[in-house]
């Protein structure tokens, strides 16, 4: 799992933080922090993180570049991935 | 009787809708408009900023409510258009102050706070729906959605459970101040003024006791400050703790109230989601994109701000329609549909700006984890009256109560 | 016929795997495009995000290996990596790779973007412990040499990355001296107002900052390590890392011949992205995008030449709309970026460098919470906002609207009474 912020659209309301504090936090003030290449543990809460974003500036996916293809998930997938794992 | 499609799912098309483009924010205001004003809000989003025959300006776009959310040329601090003061909350206050409260509150308002009161909210849940027992009808506004915020904020607070009941009156009763409703009676006005000095004097001893005594409570953090904030005292940190209870209570009441109402009137989504419990994360922000809690918000211009072929005078009462804004079509595909995974959805249902809601973090994991809860354990829940009735606020919008017949409650 | 483009099925080419052509592929498949997809990167990795690398990479917080992108999970697309292109050939349609291959296209994006300024003397450039920062690569081996905890460390630039490094370095407790040949840092950029609040930040974070010098001589031992700097104020400093933080070169060098017009600014293009040609016309099926393009703005004179991480993903999303349908949605995004250093949080809309005129109008810098608006011929053309990234949309809007400048805005937080200060003028374009 990779995580991206654009960084231009984020204002800093920490909603990520909230919801995932295992990947995002606020340093300082105003700067946010993330872990790009979080555990799939924290997959629901990567989720969680994306659909709280106030500007929606967070995408998840799979690691960009060639043999994504080989890692097509399972036909049966968990629910988690049925509410869109990527954007 | 049951329905399976009510009358703010139904489509909407302005249309319907007769009234002089001036009246427009009049009849939105009218508790007759209350079971859907979103046809209303088509009506005035087809000039989305919109001079009321009050001299109210009514914002309904999507860019124009974002533009102006950031605009330093607007105020919460209504004495900027004329008014009398509101309130010293940080919500109706400007910066630079309203950052140092601000701060103060997000100092201690933290995810290990809100985290802390998972477990917390899980058996809230759990007890509620136990109390219903074995009946076939229940009242979810009374029963489950009205409780349980007031005993979360409680627990946030660290109030001892003895108290909480004096609180839910309290709560009830104060909510009414989030709305600048002209139509508030002598006797509502008495009614408010009532509770605010009970919890003033309650909150005074709080305070007191925890200024002896430091807990992990919201209430010590505050007190002591953090890296973030300064410590709140006085009468600062008493008002900042009366926002708190008011601004959170009726908007998670709705929240839940709003978010059942809709799934029972989408079976088909109502379905999907028993089957898949994590829809529920982009499920809640589509609920509070199409049946917000807030609808809008006042404002003040504190300089004429031109702004979608007009200008707003300085001193001119600005309304926020948040609402609205969360439905233009502009911005959102078919916005009068609920789309459980809508994604991306970027929603005004928790404000935006400087004043975006403190509380978002706390009414999101509430609601994550009562609705699954709720869907899981009513068996084949149906609406009793559709639409149900309304409370007579249009700001905070939501159901006075939400009867529902049910086979039975699972344990 | 598996896997192999049909004369049906359009081939699109995107020479640049990184952040622009990533999100130009992503684009494309966005807009329904279900024909080839070719990414072509001189790297050998797929791509990654580069902002961390000057902030938490270096820092050891992140490494390396974690800063790849995320895509979608139906991307389907054919990567050439570790494959530099190295020619352009328009009339057969084709782009030659480094090792031989060809590869035939019906539309073609260049988004090759910039690689860093090298130290002008080769011979100084090559000692070991002489570096930048641009790529993982880098990025990894600057960050195991401030872990190994050099005396000191030399950075040579006060523009953003010259700065982000300087900060890292004194979170980590490292000595560093930043030379700028300018009187401030960041002012390229932000002018010499904010330029000498970010010097006055630097120098109270601990940052021996010398503006208005240069580094006149880099000096190795026997074994071609790097030893000292000589300064133009006579200095001589004991280093044995220098960073290199001269900004950047657009990597266009392999389209000379191709008939395009291409210069040190980039690849010219109209505001669809359409590369021009030699004679000024479009190409409609050669597009550029991304830190290599440059094209008119209508709100900015001359060309705009932009190498910040939100046009890459902007201008990738524009260029892939007139590959899928025409010249019908032109570039008009402001130019927008941000940077972390010091602990605080700097965004920048518009193009402050070009302003004659800047004025806070919200907040205090002494509080180190404010927001500047910029101004060039009495409308505002840019801002920065300082922990205050809540406050920058409003002021795009300004921007967009060419309000007058300064603007009357009565804000709650506004200085009292607020300062309009002159700023040298700068050149256009």
């Amino acid at each position: 799992m990779r995580v991206m912020v654009d960084l231009a659209r984020c204002q800093s309301y920490g909603q990520c933080v909230f919801a995932a504090p295992e990947i995002f936090e606020i340093s300082g003030q105003e700067v946010l922090e993330y872990d790009s290449a979080p555990s799939d543990e924290w997959r629901l809460h990567a989720l969680r993180a994306r659909a709280a974003c106030p500007v929606q500036a967070i995408t998840i996916g799979p690691a960009a570049g060639p043999g994504q293809d080989l890692r097509q998930p399972p036909a049966t997938r968990p629910a988690a991935d049925s509410v869109g794992v990527l954007r | 009787m049951s329905k399976s499609t009510g009358v703010a799912s139904r489509p909407v098309s302005v249309s319907d809708v007769s009234t002089p483009r001036a009246e427009l924010f009049a009849r939105v205001l009218d508790p007759a408009s209350r079971a859907n004003p979103y046809p209303l809000y088509a009506a005035l989003r087809s000039e989305p900023v919109s001079r009321q025959s009050d001299g109210t300006w009514v914002v309904s776009g999507f860019d124009e409510i974002a533009a102006l959310l950031h605009d330093p040329r607007i105020s919460s601090d209504m004495t900027n258009a004329g008014q009398s003061a509101g309130g010293q909350s940080l919500i109706m206050q400007d910066p630079p102050n309203h950052d140092r409260l601000r701060a103060a509150v997000m100092g201690r308002f933290t995810p290990e706070v809100v985290e802390s009161l998972r477990q917390e909210v899980h058996n809230l849940i759990d007890g509620l729906l136990d109390a219903v027992g074995s009946g076939t009808s229940l009242d979810l506004v009374e029963e489950i959605a009205y409780p349980l915020p007031v005993s979360v904020i409680c627990a946030l607070l660290g109030i001892p459970p003895q108290d909480e009941a004096r609180f839910h009156g309290w709560a009830d009763t104060l909510a009414r101040t989030l709305d600048l409703d002209p139509t508030m009676s002598r006797e509502e006005q008495a009614a408010i003024d009532h509770a605010f000095t009970e919890l003033h004097h309650y909150l005074e001893n709080l305070v007191a006791d925890r200024a002896e005594h430091r807990g992990d409570d919201l209430v010590s953090g505050l007190l002591t400050g953090g890296d973030r904030g300064e410590p709140l005292r006085g009468q600062e940190l008493l008002i900042t703790v009366r926002l708190l209870l008011i601004a959170g209570h009726e908007t998670t009441v709705n929240l839940i109230t709003n978010g059942m109402l809709t799934l029972l009137r989408h079976p088909d989504i109502l379905e999907r989601f028993r089957r898949e419990p994590e829809l529920v994360v982009p499920m809640v922000e589509e609920l509070v994109r199409y049946e917000p809690s807030v609808q809008f918000r006042y404002r003040a211009a504190l300089a004429d701000i031109e702004i979608a072929g007009t200008t707003i005078p300085r001193g001119s009462v600005v309304v926020l329609l948040l609402a609205a804004g969360s439905r233009d079509p502009g911005h959102f595909t078919d916005p009068d549909s609920f789309v459980p995974d809508r994604i991306p959805n970027e929603h005004f249902g928790f404000g935006g700006g400087i004043h975006y809601c403190i509380g978002a973090p706390l009414a999101r994991m509430e609601a994550q984890i009562v609705l699954p809860e709720l869907v899981r354990r009513l068996i084949n829940p149906r609406l009793t009256m559709d639409p149900p009735p309304y409370r007579p606020t249009a700001a905070l919008r939501g159901p006075r109560h939400l009867w529902i017949e049910v086979d039975g409650i699972r344990p | 016929m598996s896997g192999y483009p049909s004369s049906r099925s359009e081939r699109v080419v995107i020479v640049g795997a990184s952040l622009t052509g990533l999100h130009a592929a992503d684009a494309l498949r966005d807009g329904g495009f279900t024909g080839h997809i070719t990414l072509v990167g001189a790297e050998p990795h797929p791509p990654y995000d580069r902002p961390p690398l000057s902030k938490r990479v270096l820092a050891g917080r992140m490494s390396a290996d974690s800063t790849g992108l995320p895509q979608r999970q139906d991307l389907d697309a054919h990567w050439r990596l570790g494959n530099a292109a190295v020619a352009l050939d328009r009339d057969a349609r084709t782009v030659t790779l480094e090792d031989g291959t060809t590869l035939g296209f019906d539309k073609l994006l260049i988004a090759t973007g910039t690689r860093a300024r090298r130290w002008p003397d080769p011979d100084e450039a090559a000692l070991t412990g002489v570096l930048s920062i641009r790529t993982r690569e880098d990025a990894v081996e600057l960050q195991a040499r401030l872990a190994a905890r050099p005396g000191r460390v030399l950075v040579i630039g006060a523009g953003f990355v010259g700065s982000e490094v300087a900060s890292v370095c004194r979170e980590l407790g490292l000595d560093v001296t930043v030379v700028e040949r300018s009187a401030a840092p960041l002012a390229g950029a932000l002018g010499a107002w904010a330029g000498t609040a970010a010097g006055r930040l630097q120098r109270r974070h601990g940052v021996d900052l010398r503006t208005d010098t240069s580094v006149v001589e880099l000096e190795g031992d026997a074994d071609g390590r790097l030893r000292r700097a000589r300064l133009s104020d006579g200095a001589v400093l004991d280093v044995d890392v220098a960073v290199v933080a001269l900004g950047a070169v657009r990597n266009v060098e392999w389209l000379a011949g191709s008939g395009l017009t291409v210069d040190s600014r980039g690849v010219r293009c109209d505001p669809y992205c359409r590369a021009v040609d030699a004679d000024g016309r479009p190409c409609d099926d050669i597009l550029a995008a991304g830190d290599v393009a440059c094209w008119p703005h209508p709100l900015y004179e001359g060309l705009l030449a932009v190498e910040h991480w939100d046009n890459a993903v902007r201008q990738a999303r524009v260029a892939a709309t007139t590959i899928l349908h025409g010249p019908v949605r032109e570039h008009t995004a402001l130019p927008t970026f941000w940077s972390n250093q010091f602990g605080l949080n700097i965004k920048v809309v518009g193009v402050p460098g070009r302003a004659d005129q800047v004025a806070v109008l919200q907040g205090s810098v002494e509080r180190a919470a404010f927001v500047a608006a910029y101004g060039r011929g009495g409308r505002v053309i840019g801002a920065l906002a300082v922990n205050t990234p809540r406050a920058l949309d409003a002021y795009a809007e300004m921007i967009s609207r060419r309000m007058s400048f300064p603007p009357d805005l009565n804000a709650a937080d506004a200085p009292d009474p607020v300062h309009v200060l002159d700023l040298a003028v700068p050149a256009a374009g």
